[in-house]
């Protein structure tokens, strides 16, 4: 018999979400909150009507539109006509069944993951899913987050529950301070480059140490978002007087009244000392350099100022495949440095890096200077908030100043189902998490980087490693 | 007793970490129907940019039209949750996915839909693709078993989640199956305004 052990975040908030069991070692487990979208909502609403059943708590259900929105116009017809339809089709399903909806209009629209914390939507403790693999963002406050497909979006309207397993939990230690310019987007590209894309396949992951706890919410936010990169359930950050502080205020946060009660709950909301981890992972915060993918996966990655990997030197014969795949396609050759390569296009936003803080930090790298010739550079807010804030601060007039075009909010390049795209064979440097084959546009080739990052290859026109030019540290960005 | 799942021509893609932007690219995902997707299966790969067939991808070759199970390597289906990618290989023809590894989402959204996704280790997968290599394969899958019956007696056994088995062999709704747990999410709801009435 082995010894009782302590419970680890993940089991707590599991255990007190079951609601009954299925059959064999399936629970059902209860959502508290529920985000829709428009791309993957419509057929989850039809197949409700077609069986006849209902929204069970519309209370709990919150919607936006973002990824197919143009960012350039708020209208619906700016972004083609089977985008239109589907906008409508969510502002239609939102008002039979009686859901919020911020939609293209509302002065707080945005990404699902930049908004839902922004409104205090997202809280510690809670089970969130949302029809978009990174849902794994809201972990960041100490909340059970993942994306779930469309049907399991219908489960969730018509019984405010999804059927689910234990999962196995890994612990990710990052211990030691950040140096300056090592942003959280560098820690989880250094993370998903040591544990590869599969690596956290079938886990949840908890992040913590030193370096996790200096980060700010935003930080985190970018850290979990980030977690399904490496093929983890979700990723987690117990709360702690960060999250209170950020949360405190917050539209949907807990009002005055229940405020104390709420946070001592969410104090309980910690991995007990002897809880047992399926996995540890170790890492030394204060090694990390700053990051860019070279690949076409997340784990793809090298540290600025390393040469690209040549093929022979991963020993697993299917890395050594996918890297010289990655290599063809991407127009890349085994030993250049990534600082000789040029950028067409830099896109800073996305639910990985378009809050204010990662603004912020692009800003003070962008200063005076102007973008490179040639170089087309986009800056898309997060949120209607994030954007107000940034024309509040002066930092949308620095961008505009310096050649960028500043948009209204939404995915846009990320993903490119809008008007946004990177075409073939142009090479981006990207803020945001994937750089998948095609993914910002046929053809595209996607480098993965922090803002900063980003920031300085639009100046430069090529990429810069962070560390060797003189701006002030960015704001946030340190631990 | 031997349940056949599913039964039909192989075709072996040979490809790791195949995500869910290549199964299916973003510009197919503005539909509101759940059908209509079988055109846009693997799209970049299947199509050249003047939207002429590739001849050089395996989908387009001869010998694999008609397939419904396919194989492929590690970690498939990774990146976004959109079911438009279980969808659009379902709607292709394919009812079985025979890797290595696939990721969590794909998996249950496939699961969701009725398909069969197999794992099996790197060394049956190997195994597996180098049949192909002799030629066309006709495979059935017996589920209650958990074989792949490759023909003239041969067989891999395959692991799988009992609890995901009953539903494929069962064919229950799953919405329906929760849902016999109404009283108990009532109850559930109960109680958790009283303690956490901050939620909502
Ligand atoms: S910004 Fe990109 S990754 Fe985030 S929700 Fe939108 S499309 Fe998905």
């Amino acid at each position: 018999m082995s010894q009782p052990s302590g419970k680890t975040l993940y089991q707590k908030i599991y255990q007190s979400h079951v609601v009954g069991s299925l059959n064999g070692s399936t629970d059902l487990l209860f959502v508290d909150r529920h985000l829709i979208h428009e791309v993957t909502s419509p057929q989850a609403f039809s197949g409700l009507r077609l069986a006849g059943r209902k929204v069970r708590r519309p209370d709990l259900t919150f919607a936006t539109m973002d990824h197919n929105t143009s960012t350039q116009v708020r209208s619906y017809d700016a972004a083609g006509e089977t985008s239109r339809k589907q906008l409508e089709a969510l502002a239609a399903n939102c008002a039979e069944s009686g859901i919020e909806l911020l939609d293209l209009y509302h002065p707080d629209q945005g990404i699902v993951h930049v908004i839902g914390p922004e409104l205090g939507l997202t809280q510690p403790g809670m089970v969130i899913v949302c029809g978009d693999s990174h849902t794994s963002t809201h972990g960041a406050f100490g909340a059970i987050a993942f994306g779930i497909g469309t049907s399991e979006v219908e489960h969730v309207l018509a019984t405010q529950t999804l059927p689910q397993q234990v999962a196995r939990t890994l612990k990710v230690e990052v211990s030691g301070q950040l140096s300056p310019f090592v942003t959280p987007k560098d820690v989880i590209l250094a993370i998903i480059g040591k544990l590869g894309t599969a690596g956290g396949n079938g886990y949840v992951a908890e992040f913590c140490g030193e370096a996790i706890r200096g980060m700010t919410m935003e930080g985190r936010m970018t850290l979990c978002n980030m977690s399904i990169e490496m093929g983890a359930k979700a990723g987690l950050i117990a709360p702690d007087d960060t999250t209170f502080a950020y949360l405190k205020g917050k539209p949907h946060a807990p009002k005055a009244e229940h405020w104390d009660a709420a946070v001592a709950y969410w104090q309980s909301l910690y991995s007990d000392a002897d809880a047992v981890f399926d996995t540890v992972v170790s890492i030394d915060g204060s090694q990390i350099r700053p990051q860019i993918s070279w690949g076409t996966n997340p784990e793809q990655v090298i540290a600025v100022d390393q040469p690209v990997p040549a093929p022979e030197s991963f020993k697993d014969l299917i890395k050594a495949d996918a890297a010289k795949r990655a290599l063809t396609y991407m127009g890349l050759e085994a030993g250049q440095k990534l600082t000789d390569i040029s950028v067409d296009v830099v896109f800073i936003g996305s639910c990985t890096n378009s809050r204010i803080e990662d603004l912020r930090a692009a800003a003070a790298v962008v200063g005076t200077q102007k973008v490179a010739a040639g170089v087309r550079a986009l800056v898309v807010p997060g949120s209607g908030q994030v954007k107000r804030q940034a024309e509040a601060e002066g930092l949308a007039d620095v961008f505009k100043a310096a050649g960028f075009e500043w948009r209204e909010p939404g995915c846009s390049m990320c993903l490119g189902m809008n008007d946004d795209r990177v075409d073939a064979g142009q090479r981006c440097a990207s803020t945001s998490n994937r750089n998948f084959e095609g993914r910002q546009g046929r053809g595209s080739r996607t480098h993965l980087v922090s803002p900063a990052m980003a920031a300085a290859a639009a100046i430069a026109g090529k990429f810069v490693d962070i560390s060797q030019i003189s701006v002030q540290a960015p704001q946030g960005a340190q631990a | 007793m031997s349940q056949i799942f599913a039964k039909g021509l192989v075709c072996p893609l040979d490809k790791n970490n195949v995500d869910t932007d290549q199964i299916i690219p973003k510009q197919f995902l503005t539909s509101v129907s759940r059908d209509g997707f079988a055109e846009a299966l693997f799209f970049d790969w299947r199509y050249q940019a003047d939207g002429s067939a590739n001849p050089e991808f395996i989908l387009n070759e001869p010998q694999y039209q008609g397939a419904s199970i396919l194989l492929t390597r590690t970690n498939f289906g990774c990146g976004s949750s959109r079911e438009h990618a279980p969808w659009a290989i379902q709607q292709y023809g394919f009812n079985v996915i025979i890797a290595e590894s696939f990721a969590d989402i794909f998996f249950n959204n496939s699961v969701n839909n009725g398909m069969l996704l197999i794992s099996l280790s790197a060394s049956n997968i190997e195994f597996l693709f180098n049949r192909c290599k002799q030629g066309p394969q006709q495979w059935q899958i017996d589920l209650a078993n958990q074989e792949i019956l490759l023909g003239n007696n041969a067989a891999v056994g395959f692991a799988m989640d009992q609890d995901v088995k009953q539903r494929l062999l069962s064919g229950l709704d799953f919405i329906g199956a929760s849902e016999t747990l109404s009283p108990q999410i009532g109850q559930y709801e109960a109680a958790r305004k009283q303690a956490t009435p901050w939620l909502g």
